[in-house]
């Protein structure tokens, strides 16, 4: 005969309770029922913010949360326990339900702490824990302009940060002296400050709110240092109390700072009654993280099932972004144990700042803080408690002087993933059992399924265990993007269909396709819409438009070196107003024109094309702008014509397909306005010719060019970036930018130089002959739309309603201009 | 959830049969605002599924790269690249997410796809 558990609470920890037990309950020793307050099922509360992405609750469902295929799980939505009755074994529901238990646990989680302010209760009064609680946000945020968030926690930084998307100027009202007190540091809060200040949002540090007052429309703050602010609407992030209420009534020995008190067994003080997550206490402390949770949720499915799992102590590392700036603190962040030492490196100009805490002999690391930049996180936390493999200064010095600490500095019993405490050995032993890639591994160990944070540790653990990353493009080629470019290059095969029956296998994807599209465009095999070319493009390059998030398309029109005369400005000023398109300068000193339909597309270019204008590439894996600064001609300080160069630049290699986009700069001088070296070509005037820097970006990984040669005059300028581009074009992966393309090169910038200035392979001439017929055969690709009714056919809203406008697409105006209504958003509820 | 009842279904003529790119979408308006996406592979079948791209909102999928994975027919939508089986109408990143497939025939060159009778809902 089955026992029968009860789960009160079906959170994040509740439900992997319930999935640890399934999973080891062979016997079905136990029959279990899971009674929820929530109306659904559990969720990924910790990604909670990224709810506004998209508004798709559906999306934050935990997987395997309903149970379906599960015959012995009975959940119970919407029916929150009232009342546990310990003598009798059994609890209560609202609805009056009584259910008999042989076991029972909780895990009601906590709820946010509200301060008791006055006025805290009015409406425009939010806490943030639940979808709810997001839905209620987003509808009272319509019509404010600013939005006050109590608590400058982790979670009231991401409340804030959700506000900013919804459109509203942020406050931030923390009582303790600095942001996130509780992870970092007095440094790192300043630093923090400092950044998110620079965001616009407003910081207000070591006050609190007094009284919350209705106020025209909105709410007015009375704050404890006599100011006042004026908000649409505050939301209430000042802690979490775990729910402990029932377990109170109940009889059950309640921990003095909150939550049930359990033992290492994760067992209360009844021993029918276990409890883990939120409202669980151990050594009288509640944990707000998930990690403890789930370590409490498996402690309590082994107890159940005879083992003798226990729980201790938990690591309290957190590595997260907020609003963009990554933070991380791990184990004795704040150097309490005895005699503990601090090394810092503090670079307010650059947002980096990074303590490591260690041991009186600096021999052992105990913990550390990293804000800016929280690359070291993953080969620093599995170190703590161990002894430091280089001195501490070296390990938190700027990038380029920190030695790698790799993998194999780790011993095997250090946790490489602390979301679900995996040791290096244990990958290890996975990888030899078969594992072969980052899925594998997650889905045997699950290792890297939690923050993610570990997966760069994952991938050098299967390189050190020998087993190499496939340089397959996907699952239809076994070759390499570099390798398909010489076949087709050397073979002459110019359809994917022929190179797939020869080379591939299967239909293809949205992988290999587009590759190959690039490479054929690239090989000069006519415009991207001929033919059967046309099949093999993604979205943007088969509309020659930059696909936006509502199904409409940006045109961005060619304006060489940022260059443009006032009557080409009147044009693109006409056609945004006639087509009523969205209208912004980009970073790339050009103009964008946003929200155009597929079938008004040719109408916009036709007359952009008729008024001397191109196609910008905008939408291609191609090269996109050449900026420049003003130069020599306007500056005092320029010493060369740094727009007339950066215009050639852009017309010589515009229409090159590459295997990510290519941007270039131009600037007159070394004081370097035009950002020359954040580009994947820079080019910086000197008094005697021009200096070449290559393999810069700004983007995810934001890397500064190198130098490759110095003072040469035009035309040798000109013939290295050409031997430059083509070398690149033919021998980079996919969506390989240049920087990783030289850093990945053997030899690396050294290499690169032989190759290319000093001709070492023999393949200048050849790569200059390719360059040539590139800039010999380019012609505007949307000329060649307007010029071919074929091609111009494909530009049809619906093709047995053309013209008909998208029911889907629908704007609003902002700032005097339109803007998409967003999307596939669920009713509010109210 | 089931209904007793089996649906009627529509036939509704879009199109001339090559009005459809070879392995490349077209979007086609119902009756009811509605849209479906029309697809027809390089082996002939002419595929029709809804055109809204669920996980985003946006109605796109038309405009989606065709393909096969693990030779699932496929259509991977441009917007967040998702990608959906077009015989089944499943996710394959993500079992819970699925969109509609429509029978569709080519009847005298003209692809006809079949909706469902509007009950009176
Ligand atoms: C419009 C613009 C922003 C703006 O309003 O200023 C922009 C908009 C987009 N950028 Fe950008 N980027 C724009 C300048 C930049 C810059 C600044 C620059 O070029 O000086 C950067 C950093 C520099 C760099 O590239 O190294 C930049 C780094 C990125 C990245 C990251 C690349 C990386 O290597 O990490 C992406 C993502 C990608 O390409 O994969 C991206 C991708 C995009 C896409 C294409 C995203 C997408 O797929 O929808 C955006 C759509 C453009 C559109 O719909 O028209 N954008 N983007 C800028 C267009 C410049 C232009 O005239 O062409
Ligand atoms: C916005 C946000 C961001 C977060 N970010 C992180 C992060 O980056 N890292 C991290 O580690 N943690 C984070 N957390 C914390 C993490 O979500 C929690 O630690 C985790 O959800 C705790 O799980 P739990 O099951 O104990 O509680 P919960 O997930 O809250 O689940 C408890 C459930 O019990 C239900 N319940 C309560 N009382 C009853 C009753 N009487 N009867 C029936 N049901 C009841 C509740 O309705 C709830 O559904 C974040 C939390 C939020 C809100
Ligand atoms: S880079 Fe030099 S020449 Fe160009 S604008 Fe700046 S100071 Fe003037
Ligand atoms: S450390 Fe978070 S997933 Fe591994």
């Amino acid at each position: 005969m089955s026992r029968h558990l009860v789960v009160i609470g079906h959170g994040m920890v509740g439900h992997r309770l319930v999935q640890a037990l399934r999973a080891r309950d062979a016997g079905d020793a136990w029959r279990i029922t899971v009674l929820a307050e929530e109306d659904r099922p559990a969720y990924d509360r910790v990604a909670l913010s990224s709810y506004v992405d998209d508004w798709d609750a559906g999306r934050l469902q935990l997987d395997g949360a309903e149970f379906s295929d599960d015959p012995r799980v009975d959940l119970r939505l919407g029916a929150p326990v009232v009342e546990i009755d310990r003598a009798a074994r059994a609890v209560r529901t609202v609805t009056g339900h009584v259910l008999g238990y042989d076991a029972l646990v909780l895990a009601t989680g906590s709820a946010p702490f509200v301060p008791p302010v006055p006025g805290r209760d009015l409406p425009g009064c939010f806490t943030y824990r639940t979808i709810e609680d997001l839905d209620a946000i987003r509808a009272a945020a319509r019509g404010h302009t600013t939005g006050v968030v109590v608590g400058g926690g982790l979670l009231g930084l991401e409340a804030t940060n959700v506000l900013r998307g919804l459109g509203l100027r942020g406050h931030v009202i923390e009582l303790a002296p600095r942001l996130m007190p509780l992870q970092v540091d007095e440094g790192g809060g300043a630093l923090l400050r400092r950044t998110i200040e620079g965001m616009g949002l407003e910081v207000h540090c070591g006050v609190s709110v007094t009284e919350v007052v209705r106020h025209e429309d909105g709410l007015l703050l009375r704050l404890s240092d006599d100011t006042t602010v004026h908000t649409g609407l505050l939301v209430f992030s000042a802690g979490i109390r775990p729910r402990d209420e029932l377990f109170r009534v109940a009889g059950l020995t309640v921990a003095e700072r909150g939550g049930v008190l359990v033992d290492e067994t994760c067992r209360t003080s009844d021993p029918a009654v276990w409890a883990a997550g939120e409202c669980a206490s151990f050594e009288g402390r509640a944990y707000g993280l998930v990690a403890p949770g789930y370590a409490m949720a498996e402690t309590v499915a082994d107890r159940l099932l005879g083992g003798d799992a226990t729980f201790s102590m938990p690591d309290m590392s957190t590595k997260l972004k907020l609003l963009g700036v990554d933070v991380a603190s791990f184990g004795d962040a704040h150097g309490v144990t005895p005699g503990a030492l601090e090394v810092v490196h503090n670079d307010p100009v650059s947002g980096v700042y990074k303590k490591l805490v260690v041991s009186d002999d600096a021999g052992t690391l105990l913990g550390g803080v990293l804000v800016g930049d929280a690359s070291a996180y993953g080969s620093l936390r599995p170190l703590v408690g161990r002894a430091l493999p280089a001195d501490p200064g070296s390990l938190i010095a700027p990038a380029g002087g920190a030695p790698a600490l790799g993998v194999d500095a780790l011993p095997g019993d250090a946790q490489v993933c602390s979301c679900h405490a995996v040791t290096k050995n244990a990958i290890e032993e996975a990888v030899g059992a078969g594992c072969r890639d980052i899925p594998a591994l997650k889905g045997c160990t699950k290792a890297g399924t939690g923050c993610g944070s570990c997966v760069p540790l994952l991938k050098q653990v299967l390189v050190s265990c020998g087993v190499e990353q496939s340089k397959a493009l996907c699952e239809h080629f076994d070759h390499s993007r570099a390798e398909l470019f010489e076949i087709l290059r050397v073979t002459g095969i110019r359809t994917f269909s022929a190179l797939l029956a020869r080379h591939g296998r299967g239909r293809g994807c949205d992988i290999c396709k587009p590759t190959v599209a690039s490479i054929l465009a690239s090989l000069g095999s006519g415009h991207v819409l001929d033919g059967e070319q046309a099949a093999l493009q993604d979205t943007n390059d088969h509309f020659l438009a930059n696909l936006q998030r509502n199904g409409t398309y940006s045109v961005v029109p060619r304006i060489p070196g940022g260059e443009i005369t006032p009557e080409k400005l009147l044009v693109i000023a006409e056609v945004a107003r006639d087509f009523a398109l969205y209208t912004k300068i980009t970073g790339g000193q050009r103009i964008d024109l946003f929200g155009a339909t597929v079938d008004q597309l040719p109408l916009i270019w036709r007359r952009l094309v008729d008024a001397g204008f191109e196609s910008g590439h905008a939408y291609g894996k191609a090269l996109r702008t050449v900026k420049s600064c003003v130069g020599e001609a306007w500056c005092r300080y320029g010493v060369q014509d740094s727009v007339g160069l950066a215009i050639e630049l852009e017309l010589r290699y515009r229409g090159l397909r590459a295997p990510h986009k290519i941007k270039a700069a131009v600037s007159g001088c070394a004081r370097e306005c035009a950002e020359a070296r954040s580009k994947d070509i820079g080019v910086i005037a000197t008094e005697n010719g021009w200096n070449l820097y290559v393999g810069g970006n700004g983007g995810f990984t934001p890397r500064h060019a190198d130098l490759l040669v110095s003072d040469v005059d035009k035309r040798s300028l000109l013939t290295l970036i050409d031997r430059f581009l083509m070398f690149y074009v033919r021998t980079a992966d996919r969506l390989q930018r240049t920087s990783v393309w030289v850093e990945s090169l053997e030899g690396g910038l050294d290499h690169l130089r032989e190759v290319i200035v000093e001709d070492s392979l023999g393949i200048c001439g050849e790569l200059e002959r390719a360059m040539a017929a590139h800039v010999d055969s380019y012609a505007d690709e949307w000329r060649g739309v307007l010029e071919d009714p074929v091609k111009l056919a494909r530009f049809t809203s619906f093709v047995n309603a053309p013209g008909a406008p998208d029911p889907t697409i629908t704007f609003r105006t902002e700032r005097g201009q339109r803007v998409p209504v967003p999307l596939g958003v669920p009713e509010v509820r109210t | 959830m089931t209904t007793s009842e089996a649906p009627r279904l529509t036939w509704l003529r879009i199109c001339p049969e090559a009005r459809l790119w070879p392995e490349r979408g077209s979007a086609a308006l119902l009756p009811d605002g509605g849209q479906v996406a029309l697809f027809r592979t390089t082996d002939g079948a002419v595929h029709a599924v809804g055109n809204l791209d669920p996980c985003t909102g946006a109605a796109v999928l038309s405009r989606g790269i065709l393909g096969d994975r693990a030779g699932r027919p496929v259509v991977i939508s441009p917007m967040l690249k998702h990608t959906f089986d077009l015989s089944t109408g499943e996710c394959v990143d993500d079992p819970l997410v699925a969109i509609p497939v429509y029978p569709a025939r080519v009847v005298d060159g003209v692809i006809e796809v079949a909706v469902e009778e509007m009950s009176g809902r």
